[in-house]
């Protein structure tokens, strides 16, 4: 077993530094960075001094060493724009970013669970088509769309919430909801197939045979093994709660880490730019090292060679 | 009952057929419908509402924009960016992906290779690969559908691969090998057409959600040039006017939801006709 979670972290790593060369080759077919960093007029010798400075005159592997020996270091380097550690103006902006996709997460779980549930056990009703409906809405809406039209009824025509800005809870709950409505379908669908699957199972048959109360069975029995699938997909789905963090951030004024990647991307900022997708891209990688972890202890069946 | 809701279901289908159909030809005849030139700007005419409420101006069905610009127009050409992305990137991403699906399938080292790229671009949120070449190469419809095209090709890739893997032990594959056929013919005329089924139903799915990625990329301002009218476009120069001219984005926006819906809609149709065994991840 610990020989498997040391594999697993090591394959995370061999990730991580997949992910790292990827957008250090993205970066680099901009050309030269720095001709878009000086004005037009500059002499030949300052463009060549620039280059110096940033190390851009040595050989492209030479480079690519020193940014990943950097990158050990947690030295993501400086921007452009702010003249700070980029690693620092990431600190900044980070909680934030986690604050909304934890918001998020949590809104899809709360309404998600007892949905699956309950379109699983009422199948054939009206109920369940009630939530198979939304549930296919809910996947088919862009998050920028749900956060406008959040926006338009509860910001502008209701006044409920404000449109935007970080404070209390008031500015945490459009976003969240934009942001979360998608994984909420997502993990509705998932857990009502495989609730079904889990209550037409023999255990369940058995259980319900020796007089189990209808509640003890669905709760303990059932739902334990259904859950099992959604964990994975929530640990995928990270990912693009992260992605979406990027435009739900941009339509609510919410000073995350998507907020300030969009913005670097608007000035060129391209140190600041590669430090925010490594990042986002590493936290996946680490969710799902979690995930994958967590799964032997919630499922004790799987075996690990 | 039971019949009932399956023809209900049938109908929806239907319905979503058609639904998609009509944006397809809006996109196609654009030019012969749009009463106004999308980009015609007319500082008389700004914001004025969509033809049922008060105060609109005969002439703009949905309204017009903050520089006058009639939205019907604007929408039925937002139409051929939507469409020509989301069906050209899909093109382009099942090609590479179905490519690397039967190599990796078939060649074990292939598999190896390419599995590991898999997870490294997997790391990636979809938007977020896209936001990052995008930043770079720049925005455009071409370059849209070339990003798109070449980082959606895992999930056609796993797939074929596991396809691949299930039926090259088969007899046919086998007796093709023994009477000689070489690699190349074996894999794509033998092989490939037994798993197209499973690749539609991705295509079809994905065809939505390159609809939703190019929409989201216009709307923060990196997808196609601000002069090129698209759904994304609009929903983002509306969001400025939400209190005051709410059509301006919800338009735009309930077209999105339709069309990626319909598809959404076209594609369960699709994988349960093609085989209800198939389960995709």
């Amino acid at each position: 077993m610990l020989s498997y979670v040391l594999r697993r972290f090591l394959y995370a790593v061999f990730v991580l530094f997949g992910v790292a060369t990827v957008v250090f080759f993205i970066a680099r077919l901009t050309g030269d960075p720095v001709a878009i960093m000086l004005p037009p007029d500059a002499s030949a010798q300052q463009v060549e001094a620039l280059r110096h400075s940033f190390g851009l005159d040595k050989p492209l592997v030479e480079q690519y060493g020193i940014y990943l020996l950097h990158l050990v270091q947690l030295n993501f380097g400086e921007s452009l724009r702010y003249s700070e550690p980029v690693a620092r103006l990431i600190a900044e902006r980070l909680p934030a970013t986690m604050q909304l996709a934890g918001a998020s997460l949590l809104f899809s779980l709360i309404i998600a669970i007892p949905a699956g549930i309950v379109a699983a056990m009422k199948r054939g009703t009206a109920v369940e088509g009630g939530v198979l409906s939304f549930v296919l809405l809910g996947q088919s809406m862009p998050v920028f769309w749900v956060g406008i039209l959040l926006i338009l009824v509860f910001s502008v025509h209701l006044k409920w919430f404000p449109t935007g800005g970080i404070g209390g809870w008031r500015h945490l709950a459009l976003p969240a909801i934009a942001l979360g409505l998608h994984l909420m379908a997502l993990v509705t669908r998932l857990l009502r197939s495989s609730m079904l699957e889990a209550l037409g199972s023999d255990y369940i048959r058995t259980a319900r045979a020796k007089g189990l109360y209808p509640r003890t069975v669905v709760a303990k029995h059932a739902l334990r093994n259904s859950l099992l699938p959604v964990v994975t997909v929530v640990g995928l789905e990270i990912g693009a709660l992260l992605g979406g963090s990027v435009v739900t951030e941009t339509i609510f004024a919410w000073p995350g880490v998507g907020q300030l990647l969009i913005q670097a991307i608007y000035n060129r900022d391209f140190p600041l730019v590669q430090g925010a997708i490594i990042l986002l891209a590493g936290v996946f990688v680490l969710v799902n090292l979690l995930v994958d972890l967590c799964y032997m202890i919630v499922d004790p069946r799987i075996q690990y060679k | 009952m039971k019949r009932l809701r399956g023809r209900m279901k049938y109908a929806l289908v239907w319905f979503s057929a058609a639904v998609l159909a009509l944006f397809v030809l809006l996109a196609v005849i654009a030019p012969l419908i749009v009463p106004h030139d999308p980009n015609a700007q007319n500082l008389l005419t700004r914001l004025k509402p969509p033809v049922w409420l008060h105060g609109a101006k005969a002439g703009f069905l949905l309204g017009t924009d903050n520089l006058g610009r009639d939205i019907f127009s604007r929408i039925v050409y937002g139409s051929r960016v939507s469409m020509t992305v989301g069906i050209l990137a899909v093109c382009l991403s099942g090609a590479i992906g179905t490519l690397i699906g039967l190599l990796s399938g078939f060649y074990n080292a292939v598999d190896q290779v390419m599995m590991r790229i898999a997870d490294i671009q997997l790391a990636f949120p979809t938007i977020l690969l896209a936001l990052a070449i995008v930043a770079v190469v720049g925005g455009g419809m071409n370059n849209l559908i070339l990003v798109l095209g070449v980082t959606g090709w895992v999930p056609y890739a796993r797939v074929v691969r596991s396809e691949v893997m299930s039926i090259r032990t088969s007899d046919f594959v086998v007796a093709a090998q023994t009477i000689g056929v070489t690699e190349t013919r074996l894999l794509f005329r033998h092989i490939l057409p037994n798993i197209v089924a499973p690749i539609i139903t991705i295509a079809t799915f994905q065809v939505a959600s390159a609809i939703i990625a190019e929409s989201s990329l216009s709307f923060l301002g990196l997808g196609v040039p601000v002069n090129v009218p698209s759904w994304g476009n609009m929903l983002s120069e509306g969001q400025l006017y939400l209190g005051t001219a709410w059509w301006i984005s919800v338009f735009p926006g309930i077209c999105i939801m339709l069309v990626v819906l319909a598809i959404n809609i076209l594609g369960d149709a699709v994988r349960d006709y093609m085989d209800p065994k198939t389960r995709l991840g």
